[in-house]
């Protein structure tokens, strides 16, 4: 068979057999559905504190996390800076916005400080994208993380746009429509349309042609660029993509708790973020919001936990520890993978019955 | 030897690839020394050599996955030997590995589909490919033509070791290739694998050249009208295959010297 002719002439012979769709992403799994349907009417579920403390918290995290788990699980690079764009999202709400600190804050609406926060930490983590993609593997690790301490440090120390230790305080939050959109139902509904927004969008770009090539770039970069690609733009591209997906997330934080302060921007905060995604699992998007609704549960839960047992409450990072050496050590990819393992064991035992009934 | 002579005039004079005094050092150690070679468009080459002849690091020069230590690389022309090798690619240059270079995490059908994403527009696109696109269509094509439609949705680290070689090929003809460098495609490949693999070779279009690195002379002879033999990161011979096969020098060193 002749290659090139044959592609030409033989269009739509063998082609037009079915093919699953590739247009939008597969909702064709009844779980899915089941979780969808309890997120949206939560509200009527949950009290106050679950709505906000729990879940809307986990989206926020989840969706920083998410953004990791795009840059590490599709293209291949462990950024440790993902929370440190969050957080300069966040600093430059309460700067461009309004706040308690008004000889820093410029007073601009939120519907101008947004973007503006947006663009703005899309730039920083794309510039720091640009750094960090010359190098590989822990190198990659090491560049990202001393950007995420640096930042920490400069926040520390420089009084007149990040107000030093203290932070900025008492950040306003949207009002129009006759709404408070910073009241708990209303801040769910926010919160969770956005993560939703951000896990469809990872969803989707997974099975696009610039979702593939990064998956193609994590597998074989030397043989993406024999094949046409230039290797490092996918890869600064993707960490634009990541930074505006954490930057969105670092809006919802700073609405959430109505200020930002160097403590939310710390080192061991960035690693917050990388063992969510690794407890939940780096190898599909829903992995990051399982991982950081566990965690959410262990922080806010195994403080009572302890104390209930005479153990120091302060021990609850313990817990964390204990169960990310855990999953990390039963499952390389997280409670998603052993998800996956549990149901193909499943599968096997059901076909294992099937068959021997057959034979019997 | 008519047909090859109707089939090369066909294409057209000038040189498809130009490599003048083309060196390549690692540290102290020169891998090529002052290569010179021209090639035809359409012209089909075999180049011979024992292990560590410079045969592999000649494909690497030319594609400029290292690129050269001094010497000009030219392609249809334009002087290439700065280029990184995505520009290559794209005009119309293509390789495959030694050591199959694929995509384990992805599906067959979602590799070919890169392949042919590389050398068209729409490489950043965010845009999932509809039911119609014709880039998958030109995968489908592409795997059909390598046999390996049946498992085009399983992921490559499954495949069998001949399969991937297959898609090593395919990979190599997506778009519209100009010239074509095999490295040793026939490694590791079953007899019935070795003659689907000279048919593939000795059927694509005319205006199609390749240079081949082949141990193995069935193959290697079969599908091609001229043969360079390398020694010591040198060019030590060229010549028709016949010639090259009867000459003593070259038998001696290669062909005699416990070759299988």
């Amino acid at each position: 068979m002749s290659l090139a002719h044959d592609a030409q002439l033989t269009v739509g012979r063998a082609t037009k057999a079915q093919r699953p769709a590739r247009t939008w992403p597969e909702i064709n799994n009844p779980a899915a559905w089941a979780v969808a349907a309890i997120l949206l009417i939560m509200p009527l579920i949950a009290s106050g504190f679950f709505l906000i403390e729990i879940f809307a918290t986990t989206l926020i995290l989840g969706t920083m996390a998410l953004s990791l788990m795009f840059l590490a699980g599709y293209g291949g690079m462990v950024s440790l800076m993902q929370l440190t764009i969050a957080g300069f999202s966040a600093y430059m709400v309460a700067v461009f916005g309004v706040s308690g600190n008004a000889n820093i804050s410029l007073g601009w609406p939120w519907w101008l400080a947004v973007p503006m926060a947006l663009a703005l930490a899309t730039a920083f983590g794309t510039l720091g994208g640009a750094l960090a993609v010359r190098t590989e593997g822990i190198y990659t690790i090491m560049i990202t993380l001393a950007i995420g301490a640096a930042f920490y440090y400069f926040t520390n120390q420089n009084w007149a746009i990040f107000n030093g230790h203290t932070g900025i305080n008492n950040v306003a939050t949207p009002h129009f429509w006759g709404v408070n959109w910073r009241a708990d139902i209303p801040f769910y509904y926010v919160v969770l349309a956005v993560a939703a927004l951000c896990y469809f969008a990872v969803e989707y770009l997974s099975r696009a042609p610039f979702g593939l090539a990064l998956q193609g770039v994590r597998d074989n970069p030397r043989r993406m660029a024999a094949l046409g690609f230039n290797v490092n733009a996918h890869r600064v591209a993707a960490y634009a993509f990541a930074s505006f997906v954490a930057a969105l997330a670092g809006v919802l934080q700073v609405w959430n708790y109505r200020q930002i302060s160097p403590g939310s921007v710390s080192v061991g905060a960035c690693i917050d973020v990388l063992i969510i995604a690794v407890v939940g699992g780096i190898t599909r998007p829903i992995g990051p919001f399982i991982g950081a609704l566990i965690f959410v549960l262990l922080r806010t839960f195994a403080l009572d936990f302890l104390v209930r047992l005479g153990l120091d409450g302060n021990r609850f990072r313990l817990l964390i520890g204990l169960g990310f050496l855990a999953i990390v050590f039963w499952s390389s990819d997280g409670v998603i993978g052993l998800w996956q393992r549990w149901r193909q064991h499943q599968r096997r035992e059901v076909s294992r019955s099937g068959g021997g009934r057959g034979h019997g | 030897m008519d047909s090859v002579a109707q089939r090369l005039s066909a294409v057209g004079a000038g040189a498809a690839l130009e490599l003048r005094g083309v060196t390549r050092l690692f540290g102290a150690l020169a891998a090529l020394t002052d290569v010179t070679i021209t090639v035809r468009p359409g012209e089909r080459r075999a180049v011979l050599g024992s292990n560590g002849a410079g045969k592999t690091t000649l494909f690497n020069c030319i594609t400029g996955d290292f690129p050269p230590s001094s010497g000009t690389i030219r392609f249809f022309g334009e002087d290439v030997t700065h280029f990184p090798p995505y520009e290559r690619i794209r005009r119309g240059l293509r390789r495959t590995y030694q050591i199959s270079a694929l995509f384990p995490g992805l599906t067959v059908q979602d590799n070919v589909y890169l392949a042919c994403r590389g050398v068209s527009r729409g490489r950043f696109s965010f845009l999932r490919p509809g039911q119609n696109d014709a880039l998958m269509h030109a995968a489908d094509n592409l795997v059909q033509a390598v046999h390996l439609f049946a498992v085009k949705d399983q992921r490559v680290a499954e495949l069998a070791h001949g399969q991937q070689r297959q898609l090593e090929i395919a990979l190599a003809l997506a778009g519209a290739p100009r010239f074509v460098l095999f490295d040793e495609p026939a490694a590791g490949l079953s007899p019935t694998e070795r003659a689907e693999l000279i048919e593939i070779l000795t059927s694509l279009p005319a205006h199609i050249g390749y240079i081949i690195i082949e141990h193995d002379m069935d193959v290697a002879l079969r599908v091609v009208e001229s043969v360079t033999m390398m020694h010591n990161g040198r060019i030590f011979k060229e010549g028709l295959p016949q010639e090259i096969q009867s000459d003593p020098e070259v038998q001696e060193l290669y062909l005699g010297g416990g070759h299988e």
